[in-house]
């Protein structure tokens, strides 16, 4: 208490400046938190975009990158959340998305067709799950930084309603999908790694490019979306509720009969 | 304050190492305190960094940092301490001229990565011209010990008697495998800060070393200049995290590998600690003559003695 108070009484002069020694740092707003200077976000952001740049395999670079180059776009988002009823439901129960708060074998055991059961068949035929995403460590405000968890953690929804697969050259269809619909930078500059792609992709993905930026710029912000509630919807219901429709077919490495044990035709490759 | 949950550093681990992964061969020795009987009170706390951990979980937190640390540790080194280590560790086997009066039984423990041990054979071998002098590297993680091996394997002393790697805990190495009095010179290389009592490991190198042998302990340490310390502190609470999460995917080891640093001894209580396990050692001040030998401000420090 009287530590505080002389806290109060010191900062509130305006020639004194509390001056914190460099091994410490300022409280954390959240678990996991960790406040950075300006100088050290700057050396992150450029770290972690080249890291990004040149192994995109760090997933947790192209994250940092994110949550550093962010700028204005969360609190945008956070404006499109609060806008829209089902996004400030969000706000308020704050899911979180990973393998013990999303069933993954009832949402296996639902009728084809719906969003649930697609999500899973397409987890199932990536081999990913859905615990892979980095926590937000960089981000100051708890709120932005539930905003920025949020969209981490909702990206595997935009691969499965879309059909994508996770090969690098649709990653970066998804992510410029992403960025004609969210705004954030990070996604913008993901395009930037084209240049690393051998052309037989590069030429692959230049297919998509008008698709992602046409669609994902017509559709509804997808940060709104409550997607645990609607794992009962059939996708195609849902994709004309977001105002998104189908991109050129992809071609998959492993053919949709063997993921949802031969029951659906296989598409061609 | 930084979360340092020892199953994300061990998740990272298996993100970040490239070897296979390893059987452990055995489980470290429990913490030893031989003289004194358990107490049923509150445990006894010790320090992780900034943190106040209780003694028992230490030692297996330590083990989750290097766990985390092994398969990039030398690429971290370089970037850390931009190159600087080597210098260090050239000036500490210049010091020691192993071969220069014979072939030397040497152990050097915390020495995962075999940094020290290469230096040394090779010292023996290209001044003295000495094929006789082996190192005992041991270290209390499989994982840096895996990754030592490798680094021998692709030198002429794989497969020799000059080399060999133990895993055992530097307070308790056992009595059957390394016997009292059975070495010429014990080294120990930024390893020390991470042991949870130190007093143990200096007992027990006492113990294994023969009289007349040499503990020698190159190890980080306060730095007395204020303009160097500022800029120090400015450096590795800043920069070297945001390296370790940059490169290695795991800021939490660094930070704690940084604040395990400002958490060690001063140049002259640890030479008192070493005069207090029973070595002979220099008058207290740096330089010759000295316990110790300040590099680079004190930024390193290389600690010895003699046990009489």
């Amino acid at each position: 208490m009287r530590l505080g108070s002389r806290r109060q009484a010191q900062t509130s002069s305006p020639v004194f400046k509390r001056v914190r020694h460099v091994a410490t740092r300022p409280p954390p707003a959240y678990p996991g938190h960790v406040p950075l200077t300006l100088p050290e976000k700057a050396f992150m952001a450029v770290g972690s975009g080249l890291m990004a740049f040149f192994r995109p395999q760090r997933g947790d670079m192209v994250a940092v990158f994110g949550e550093m180059t962010a700028g204005p776009a969360l609190p945008q988002l956070l404006d499109r959340m609060l806008e829209c009823e089902e996004g400030r439901r969000i706000l308020k129960e704050r899911p979180r998305i990973n393998s013990s708060t999303v069933d993954l074998a009832a949402l296996s055991r639902l009728p084809e067709g719906t969003f649930g059961r697609t999500y899973v068949n397409w987890l199932e035929r990536c081999g990913v799950t859905p615990d892979t995403r980095e926590p937000v460590r960089y981000v100051d405000d708890p709120e932005l930084a539930y905003v920025m968890q949020r969209y981490r953690e909702c990206h595997d929804f935009y691969h499965a309603i879309n059909g994508m697969p996770v090969s690098v050259e649709y990653e970066i269809a998804v992510k410029l999908f992403e960025f004609a619909n969210l705004g954030l930078p990070m996604t913008a500059l993901a395009g930037l790694t084209t240049i690393r792609l051998p052309p037989k992709k590069r030429a692959r993905l230049s297919e998509y490019i008008p698709w992602a930026l046409r669609c994902g710029s017509s559709a509804r912000s997808l940060i709104t979306v409550y997607w645990e509630e609607r794992w009962n919807q059939n996708v195609e219901d849902l994709k004309c509720d977001l105002g998104v429709w189908d991109p050129p077919p992809p071609i998959w490495r492993k053919p949709l009969g063997e993921a949802t044990g031969g029951t659906a035709t296989a598409v061609e490759v | 304050m930084q979360s340092l949950a020892p199953r994300r550093l061990a998740s990272a681990c298996r993100r970040s190492t490239t070897l296979p992964p390893t059987r452990r061969w055995h489980s470290s020795s429990p913490q030893s305190a031989p003289t004194q009987t358990p107490e049923p009170g509150p445990s006894r706390t010790t320090h992780f960094g900034y943190r106040t951990v209780p003694e028992e979980s230490k030692e297996s937190l330590v083990r989750g940092v290097f766990d985390s640390v092994a398969s990039n540790y030398d690429l971290m080194n370089d970037a850390m301490s931009m190159g600087v280590h080597r210098l260090w560790k050239d000036e500490f086997v210049g010091l020691l001229r192993p071969g220069s009066k014979g072939p030397v039984r040497c152990i050097d423990v915390a020495g995962g990565t075999g940094d020290i041990a290469l230096r040394m054979l090779d010292h023996a071998r290209e001044k003295y011209a000495d094929r006789e002098t082996s190192v005992d590297v041991v270290d209390i993680n499989a994982e840096m010990l895996r990754a030592g091996y490798v680094r021998f394997k692709k030198t002429m002393y794989h497969d020799t008697s000059q080399i060999a790697f133990h895993e055992a805990n530097a307070q308790d190495l056992g009595q059957e495998r390394f016997l009292s009095n059975s070495y010429d010179l014990y080294t120990i290389a930024f390893g020390i800060r991470n042991v949870t009592n130190i007093r143990e490991a200096l007992a027990e190198a006492y113990r294994v070393l023969k009289p007349g042998g040499t503990f020698a302990c190159l190890e980080f340490n306060k730095v007395t200049n204020p303009i160097l310390a500022q800029l120090y502190d400015q450096y590795s609470f800043s920069v070297i995290p945001m390296l370790g999460s940059i490169l290695a995917g795991d800021r939490d080891s660094y930070q704690y590998l940084v604040e395990s640093i400002r958490r060690f001894p001063s140049q002259w209580d640890f030479a008192k600690m070493i005069a207090d396990a029973g070595f002979a050692t220099g008058e207290h001040h740096s330089g010759n003559g000295g316990a110790w030998r300040d590099l680079w401000g004190g930024i390193a420090c290389i600690h010895t003695g003699v046990k009489v």
